[in-house]
């Protein structure tokens, strides 16, 4: 088990909604970032004179750009519908990190800003100044936000504080208060491509590395090819998948789906980055910045289509923002949705019946799905609502003998956040990050207990990353969080495969 | 009684103006700010037709409330359908000639307005017994539910126990609709539950009451579901490409 220098929650067999206590994690906040990094972004380097005022200002400019903002600030009626929804006030406890009490911290000031009530009777309607005190809990619990919808579904209104969340933090960013995480990554992809500083060369190394793997274990020339002018599809994929486990295993199932289906396809050096983190930061211009690469890369390798591997926020900007941001796509194929996710291009083959898929070959694992929060609530797979929900489940059911579902309450559009989504991956805030995947790894684990369930699969770049992390805080194996293409990779037989199961079948006869 | 009446009616027509520009105001300020991004809760509706059934189910039955908390759901639509009986009801004090379908609802406005008190003090339970709502309550919180509680007991009484001449009350807001002053009746009772009433009209705009006109503007709950199909962009987002 690993070690905590805080107190791990205790998995329940019954979910429990728990008292609240006040302040627990006002503690918890990320590093902020460093003034070089926010410059990159367009944000002032530190902390602005006055600071109060600027604020406020952003936030009036917010408000006359963004009507979520000023809907969501107004309609809030504290009917406690989300009070008991957030992963991370269930695993923390703090009643700031309830939906509505993350969002009085910024409708507080809203109130005294910019309605009469506020203004005239500030202590009647809870309104309040924007004081040291407060930009600190702003700091501190928008931070603890992973902007995974939850509380939106179940909320009257549709009242998304993950909305809330983004506008705090670009507020922040604008008087010089920024997160080292998010921004710091956000100038990498700036000056190298993507998430993780990983240049040219050592993406086409590491994809050489992938090349001779596959053709070790299959005997197959599978290519992962880069920058190669003229392909049919350009795939945008989540950087981690390069190298980190379990993701590579995905991004090689990527690749032997490519090559089944017979079409050409690469990666691109310059984004060589599905994850948009300008989204995590509120930030319309950095988010538009991120994505406009991709536009820049289809145009220079004259692709036809678009296709993101499996990555959950990625595939929300994607799907749901990447016509606005960098549409439109008018120059592509137009037989084909722009972009189209990687399980919706593997779906469609195995409808057709073009993939080879022996499922016995992921006998050793009993599997349950992760509904990532982001492709779950903000976007959608295949051409009906829910299609997001079905078509991966469908991929694991034609790759794998052992599926079950976790409890009903905590998949589909009810899934639980990894804990770790939304800008918080960092190890500056782990406590946060253990205790806001207990509800999901408690679902976990009655499932593990009632049906041997043995590995969870995924199919976003920050739920692995983080599951592999966290898992073992709760005693449990890092490994068991797979990709969902990793199942497609072990079940399928390629075109020419030299397998065992041909020798035992001579073996038998003979 | 008469300077009682002019005062009432300066109320009401006061009330009516607030409510009527401060909510016409708020709706234009809702509908001239851009939606940016797509940003609706999925799975959501693919056509606009499934957006218009969305939505009707959220105003009419509260489903995502449903989905979220059963208590505050039964109290809350208790209270929201009793109120809407009960307005339904009171029509027969503000049309002449009465029309049938008001006349025949007459019976189920009076249980509309037990059930809506009933709801507000589930309602209001809440805010005192479960602490995760406690802790979200501001005062205002309190002094709302006290206004309407104040509203539904007020005319229930009026229904049971104390009397007042309805039918010059009818009078008095008739004779508003063309500037004349009628003579209300001076029952206690009655004074206290138009003040209650012309107070909730003044505040509407200014309140959480606003979570009605903004649902139908919440981007969550009322976008379709087509961004691969159709770019949406805002004017202010248009001008970024221009640079």
């Amino acid at each position: 088990m690993a070690k905590a220098d805080f107190q791990v929650p205790v998995l329940k067999q019954y979910p429990e909604i728990p008292e609240i206590e006040p302040g627990v994690m006002a503690h918890s906040s990320p590093f902020k970032s460093k003034p070089q990094f926010q410059a990159d972004l367009g944000f002032p380097g530190e902390l602005v004179d006055d600071w109060q005022t600027k604020a406020i200002d952003k936030m009036g400019d917010l408000l006359g750009r963004y009507r979520s903002l000023r809907v969501y600030l107004d309609s809030c009626v504290k009917c406690g519908s989300c009070t008991d929804k957030c992963h991370y006030y269930l695993g923390t406890h703090d009643p700031k990190n309830m939906p509505v009490g993350r969002q009085d911290l910024l409708r507080k000031v809203y109130r005294r800003h910019f309605t009469i009530a506020g203004r005239l009777f500030p202590k009647l309607v809870g309104a309040e100044d924007l004081t040291e005190e407060v930009l600190g809990d702003w700091y501190s619990y928008f931070h603890q936000c992973s902007q995974c919808r939850r509380c939106s579904v179940f909320c009257p209104y549709g009242i998304d504080t993950a909305e809330i969340s983004m506008a705090a933090r670009e507020i922040m960013d604008h008087i010089g208060v920024g997160q080292k995480y998010c921004n710091e990554i956000i100038a990498k992809v700036y000056k190298i491509g993507n998430n993780l500083g990983l240049p040219g060369p050592a993406l086409v190394d590491t994809l050489e590395g992938l090349e001779e793997d596959v053709f070790d274990d299959t005997g197959v020339e599978v290519k992962y090819p880069v920058d190669k002018e003229g392909a049919d599809i350009l795939l945008v994929t989540p950087s981690a998948d390069f190298f980190a486990e379990p993701h590579v295993d995905g991004l090689i199932g990527y690749g032997k789906v490519f090559h089944e289906a017979g079409v050409s396809w690469t990666l691109s050096s310059h984004a060589s980055e599905a994850a948009n983190f300008g989204m995590f930061i509120g930030s319309y211009e950095n988010m538009r910045r991120v994505a406009l690469r991709i536009r820049e890369a289809a145009i220079k390798l004259k692709v036809k289509r678009i296709v993101f591997g499996e990555c959950g926020h990625a595939w929300r900007v994607a799907y749901s923002f990447l016509n606005t941001l960098a549409g439109p796509w008018d120059f592509l194929d137009p037989r084909y949705p722009v972009p189209q996710h990687i399980c919706e291009f593997t779906y469609a083959l195995i409808q057709e019946g073009k993939l080879n898929l022996d499922k016995s070959r992921n006998d050793d694992m009993v599997l349950t799905y992760h509904d990532s929060c982001n492709v779950a609530r903000a976007s959608r797979m295949g051409d009906r609502p829910g299609g997001q929900f079905d078509i991966p489940r469908a991929i694991i059911r034609a790759t794998c003998n052992n599926f079950y579902d976790m409890d009903e309450e905590t998949i589909r559009d009810r899934t639980f956040c990894c804990g770790g989504g939304g800008g918080l991956l960092t190890d500056d805030l782990m406590e946060i990050r253990v205790k806001g995947a207990q509800p999901r790894v408690e679902a976990l684990n009655n499932v593990m207990q009632e049906k041997g369930v043995t590995h969870m699969a995924a199919i976003c770049a920050i739920c692995k990353s983080q599951f592999t992390k966290v898992l073992p805080y709760y005693g449990m194996d890092l490994d068991q969080i797979v990709s969902v293409h990793q199942l497609v990779s072990n079940a399928l037989v390629l075109t020419g495969e030299e397998t065992d199961d041909e020798d035992e079948v001579a073996d038998e006869a003979a | 009684m008469s300077f009682l009446s002019d005062v009432y009616a300066g109320l009401f027509y006061f009330a009516a103006f607030v409510l009527v520009a401060g909510l016409a105001n708020k709706i234009i300020q809702y509908a001239r700010t851009p939606a940016p991004l797509k940003i609706p809760t999925t799975p959501a509706p693919t056509t606009k037709l499934g957006v218009t059934l969305r939505m009707t189910r959220e105003v009419v039955f509260f489903e995502s409330l449903f989905r979220g908390s059963k208590w505050t759901w039964i109290f809350g639509w208790m209270f929201h359908f009793g109120l809407f009986l009960v307005t339904l009801r009171h029509l027969r004090y503000f049309l002449d000639p009465v029309p049938l379908l008001i006349e025949m609802i007459q019976p189920f406005g009076i249980y509309g307005g037990m059930a809506m008190v009933v709801g507000l003090a589930g309602l209001w339970a809440r805010r005192f017994l479960v602490d995760r709502v406690r802790y979200i309550t501001a005062l205002s919180d309190h002094l709302i539910l006290a206004l309407l509680i104040s509203i539904g007991v007020s005319g229930l009484l009026m229904r049971f126990v104390v009397h007042t001449d309805i039918m010059r009350v009818k009078q008095f807001f008739q004779g508003l609709y063309v500037g004349q002053v009628q003579i209300l009746p001076a029952d206690p009772l009655l004074l206290l539950h138009l003040l209650l009433v012309a107070l909730l009209m003044i505040i509407f705009p200014y309140s959480k009451l606003l979570h009605a006109p903004g649902l139908f503007f919440s981007p969550s709950r009322n976008q379709v579901d087509n961004p691969r199909e159709q770019r949406h962009i805002a004017p202010w987002a248009k001008r970024l490409e221009q640079d």
